[in-house]
């Protein structure tokens, strides 16, 4: 075995001092094999050694919340003796180097990590950030990026049965070398049968389980810990190749174990493999394990026990048994075509040993690859940032620039519609998707419990960039008023957070800034995180990503029927703009235009703040939405987010009626702040004549404003202001440059 | 009527279309692993959708070798009915039992979305409780749903009534247009000679529940589960 050099040292990711303290703890030198399964644990991805210390700040605990942080997902209880597991966890070095198995394997890794907790998935979203389509250098590129990532997110989810439901994608220079693939899952089981990845009873057999282990996705962890450079694309063979049908597979024979009472603790192997589902279940369980690689399945001959150890080889999971029932669990394996191999035993001594044909080839304490795993508290300094606090003098724009404003945000490609992405997924199967893409909130019922999850993903990387925190707290409160709309509480959240190198300062303030900010609304809104990721280091050739910091919020609807869309239903109907026409602190200020969609894609600069929010008015907002949804008051109700109200207006046209809207404003707030602006704190809806005094007063009753903004017209868009006619245009005219406008960039090749 | 729902590895609309023939049609019904050779006590065998065998190779291909096949082909030969709902007919085309091939989308990608069909017989018990020319609307999704056959064949088909639905536009035009995928005169379903065996794209059971946001898909579910005999 060779010695370890200070040059192997450094090819491991590991700096001198953290070679010491390997050395202090384990009081030798580590050997090879060691040395690797020590590195891959401590490396960011795994051992979260940067984010560690401020993500305590989150809250984490709540009335409903089963599970928190630590375990494979987090778990909250959705009533009827039912409970959903969910997490969000990103694939976003991967994603750039092979984007479709990158995309693919990150689907997987998330589907295993909701059903190891015994839960089966019922739903699948994602949060997509890519490079402009239309880049003149890096267009290709970005292209194919977003084709592979939409192709291998299909591939994986629709064989292995999970709707796709929703999600986001985004658009922006910063991600041009860097693209972010954040998958999340949920699930849904009994809440007396949750499975924990834990190893106990001293004796009792360690099984092995699904595919053979190959050499793919070795070191798979350290590259998700490292900046991208000129030869990123040769690290081509660490990323993964997913098989959904074997997954699918795995699925269905590890829900049926788990019934027999025999399985004991499991856990996926996801990254870092065989390594880190050993002394995590080891150490969750306060035990050892002892594992021999001869017996580990393997799809390749002459594999070392380094690389056995560090294969991400997917579809695999590792379970700890009752002693004397392993042929249970192997008929039922068998069953479904699978190997269950038991490769080892539950020790009493903390280790993790590791033996190839009985000669023991490594042997570490497990708690110096999980708690003892370095944690730093980096300096940070001031958040970068790229833009300027001030921008260009915005005039007024003309009537004319105005509708044409309107018309070039909506084939935009932050803001047209995503059909050519969602259609390629199945977000029907299973027969729960009573709400799919497109909608604020993606909605699926729970048969078995009587009631309906809905669920959104949101994070702003541009406001983020210009305020970390106010960024992340609007992200939190975007999602939590995307799930009002349909009438659902908040009960829990996960997060990913995809930030640059945490060792620049600065990079590491925006980071710190951002947790605060998300701490602080999950907080306000009781939307504790249950669990997600951290993903840093994405730069490549030290430019850094925008800062993204992504949230998960799930919520709780208590009957099943059909929500509320965000569809004009019938003309005549009122337009209520509940929360008013631009709530929020200083939300007229030039400044907060810069961050706008209108001032990136229209005037071509971003600048400024981020729209400032006040979390208390908006909870105000989101509570009067819920109970106007109870009350059935509303026939429409749509989040305005980006673009602006006039956005929002359209979008609302675009259903299967068609129905469009005059809308009448009274305001002394120039027009396109009025249309354009993205002040939080607001949802347009559509309410007959009727019940139009029943939403304000209810509003009144919340101290929320609601004022009255028109009315749903057949066929035609139109805006006036102050009494004033701005312009007028057909639905049609304004439905075809949008729905189009994703399938015109990414169509083709 | 006891409803019998195939389950491949892989299969993934087993779970729906056991929801949709109890829950919503108000039938009995159990699942029937693909090893078994055993269909006795079934009056409808379900090949439901999905990626059976993980469509490697192609679609159905592999399935069309399991052991229930076999059991299927003497089912289906006696009379008994069987619907293959999208990876289903896909399997059914493979073993021979109806008629033509389903190819790869022309976008070469999966579309899932509602679509519209027209009602082409009344003459099945698949759809004998329908109107002719009834549109329906009910949900697609499937990579590989392109209805192939050679000119004579859907001759055959055309003449002999066994074209069961079309794609169409929401106003009942059998358009380019309303042609998700590129099938050969919108063909979305077919019957066999003994019409006793309906393969279709579309998945009834997902339009089978007011929740789903349409309920047309029971109407097919319903023809089923009723005597076909007893209406003419």
């Amino acid at each position: 075995m060779s010695a370890v050099t200070s040059d192997l040292v450094a090819q491991h990711g590991l700096t001198a001092s953290e070679y010491e303290r390997i050395v202090e703890r384990l009081g030798r030198e580590p050997n090879l094999t060691e040395l690797g399964i020590i590195s891959v644990m401590w490396s960011e991805h795994c051992s979260y050694k940067s984010s560690r210390v401020h993500l305590k700040k989150l809250p984490t605990s709540g009335p409903r919340v089963l599970v928190g942080p630590g375990e494979n997902a987090g778990i909250v209880d959705i009533g009827g003796g039912y409970a959903a597991a969910f997490k969000i966890e990103s694939h976003n070095h991967p994603s750039f180097i092979e984007p479709f198995q990158g995309a693919a394997t990150g689907v997987g890794g998330i589907l295993r990590d909701i059903f190891t907790m015994g839960a089966r998935p019922v739903a699948v979203m994602d949060s997509l950030r890519f490079g402009l389509p239309d880049d003149p250098r890096d267009g290709v590129r970005n292209r194919h990026i977003a084709q592979g990532v939409v192709g291998g997110i299909a591939h994986y989810g629709n064989c292995f049965g999970v709707p796709t439901i929703g999600g986001e994608c985004i658009f922006e220079p910063s991600y041009s070398g860097n693209p972010l693939v954040n998958a999340f899952a949920l699930g849904i089981f009994p809440k007396d049968k949750i499975f924990y990845g834990t190893a106990s009873g001293v004796g009792n057999p360690v099984i092995y389980v699904g595919a053979k282990t190959g050499r793919d996705g070795i070191h798979g962890a350290s590259m998700a810990s490292a900046e991208f450079d000129e030869e990123s694309e040769e690290k081509r063979p660490n990323v993964q190749v997913g098989d959904p049908f074997l997954e699918k597979l795995l699925l269905e024979a590890c829900l049926e174990a788990m019934q027999t009472g025999a399985v004991l603790g499991i856990q996926d192997m996801g990254a870092a493999g065989l390594t880190c589902s050993t002394c995590e279940m080891g150490d969750r369980g306060g035990s050892g394990i002892e594992i021999d690689l001869r017996r580990v399945p393997q799809r390749e001959s002459g594999m070392s026990p380094y690389e056995i150890m560090l294969s991400e080889s997917q579809e695999r999971m590792l379970l700890v048994a009752e002693k004397g029932r392993e042929e249970e669990i192997s008929r039922i394996f068998a069953k479904w075509g699978l190997d269950a191999v038991r490769i080892g035993a539950v020790t009493g001594d903390g280790l993790l040993r590791v033996r190839n044909n009985g000669q023991v080839v490594g042997e570490i304490p497990n708690s110096l690859l999980t708690n003892d795993s370095p944690l730093y508290d980096r300096p940070a300094g001031k958040p970068w940032r790229s833009a300027p606090l001030d921008g260009p003098g915005v005039a007024e724009p003309s009537t004319r620039e105005l509708r044409e404003g309107l018309e070039a945000l909506l084939a935009s490609p932050d803001i047209c519609s995503k059909r050519w992405i969602y259609e390629q997924y199945d977000y029907m199967v299973r027969t729960n998707t009573t709400q799919g893409p497109g909608g604020d909130a993606a909605v699926i019922r729970i048969k078995d419990a009587g009631v309906s999850l809905a669920m959104a993903l949101d994070g702003n990387g541009r406001y983020c960039s210009l305020d970390p925190k106010e960024g992340a707290r609007l992200a939190v409160a975007e999602c939590c008023r995307n799930l009002s709309t349909v009438g659902a509480e908040p009960i829990g959240a996960t997060n990913c957070l995809n930030f640059g190198n945490p060792e620049k300062p600065e990079i590491m303030a925006q980071l710190v800034a951002a947790i605060e900010g998300m701490g602080e609304a999950c907080r306000h809104f009781q939307t504790p995180i249950t669990g997600g990721n951290v993903s840093l280091y994405n730069e490549t050739l030290g430019q850094s990503i925008y800062p993204t910091p992504v949230v998960g919020v799930v919520g709780i609807v208590d009957h099943m029927t059909v929500p509320l869309g965000i569809h004009f239903r019938r003309s005549g109907r009122s337009l209520v703009l509940l929360g008013g026409l631009l709530p929020g602190p200083d939300n007229r200020a030039p400044r907060r235009f810069g961050s706008s969609q209108y001032a990136k894609v229209v005037l071509r600069q971003v600048w400024g703040l981020p729209p400032g929010i006040d979390l208390d008015y908006e909870k105000s907002v989101q509570a009067a939405m819920r109970e106007i949804v109870r009350q059935g008051l509303a026939e429409s109700a749509h989040d305005v987010s980006d673009g602006g109200l006039a956005v929002t207006l359209a979008e609302s046209s675009f259903g299967p009626a068609g129905i469009g809207a005059r809308l009448e404003l009274h305001s002394d707030a120039a027009s396109h702040y009025l249309l354009f602006g993205e002040a939080p704190s607001r949802i347009l809806l559509s309410v007959p004549p009727d019940d139009v005094s029943a939403v304000v007063e209810l509003a009144s009753r919340f101290n929320v404003e609601a004022p009255l903004v028109g009315e749903t017209d057949a066929e035609t868009i139109s805006v006036r202001l102050n009494d004033a006619d701005l312009f007028t245009t057909s639905v049609d005219q304004m439905y075809e440059p949008w729905d189009n406008a994703l399938e015109r960039m990414l169509g083709q090749q | 009527m006891k409803f019998g729902v195939v389950v491949f590895p892989g299969s993934n609309c087993d779970h729906d279309a056991l929801y949709a023939t109890t829950k919503n049609l108000g039938e009995s019904a159990t699942p029937i692993w693909h090893e078994s050779e055993d269909l006795s006590g079934f009056d409808v065998v379900v090949l439901p959708g999905g990626f059976s065998y993980g469509d490697y190779l192609r679609a159905g291909a592999i399935a069309r070798f399991s052991p229930v096949m076999k059991a299927i082909r003497r089912f289906g030969c006696g009379g008994g009915l069987v619907i293959g709902i999208c990876n289903g007919f896909q399997i059914l085309v493979e073993a021979g039992l109806l008629p033509g091939a389903l190819m790869r989308n022309p976008r070469l990608s999966l579309i899932c979305r509602t679509v519209y069909l027209r009602t082409e017989t009344v003459e099945s018990p698949f759809t004998h409780r329908l109107e002719r020319r009834r549109i329906l609307a009910i949900p697609i999704a499937h990579g590989e749903g392109r209805y192939y056959a050679d000119e004579g064949t859907l001759e055959t088909l055309e003449q002999q009534d066994r074209v069961a639905f079309r794609y169409v536009t929401p106003e009942g035009e059998a358009t380019p247009e309303a042609n998700p995928n590129g099938s050969l005169r919108n063909i979305a379903g077919i019957l066999n000679e003994g019409r006793n065996i309906l393969g279709m794209m579309p998945h009834p059971e997902r339009a089978a529940d007011p929740a789903m946001g349409s309920t047309d898909g029971l109407l097919i579910l319903q023809s089923m589960a009723s005597d076909f005999a007893a209406s003419r």
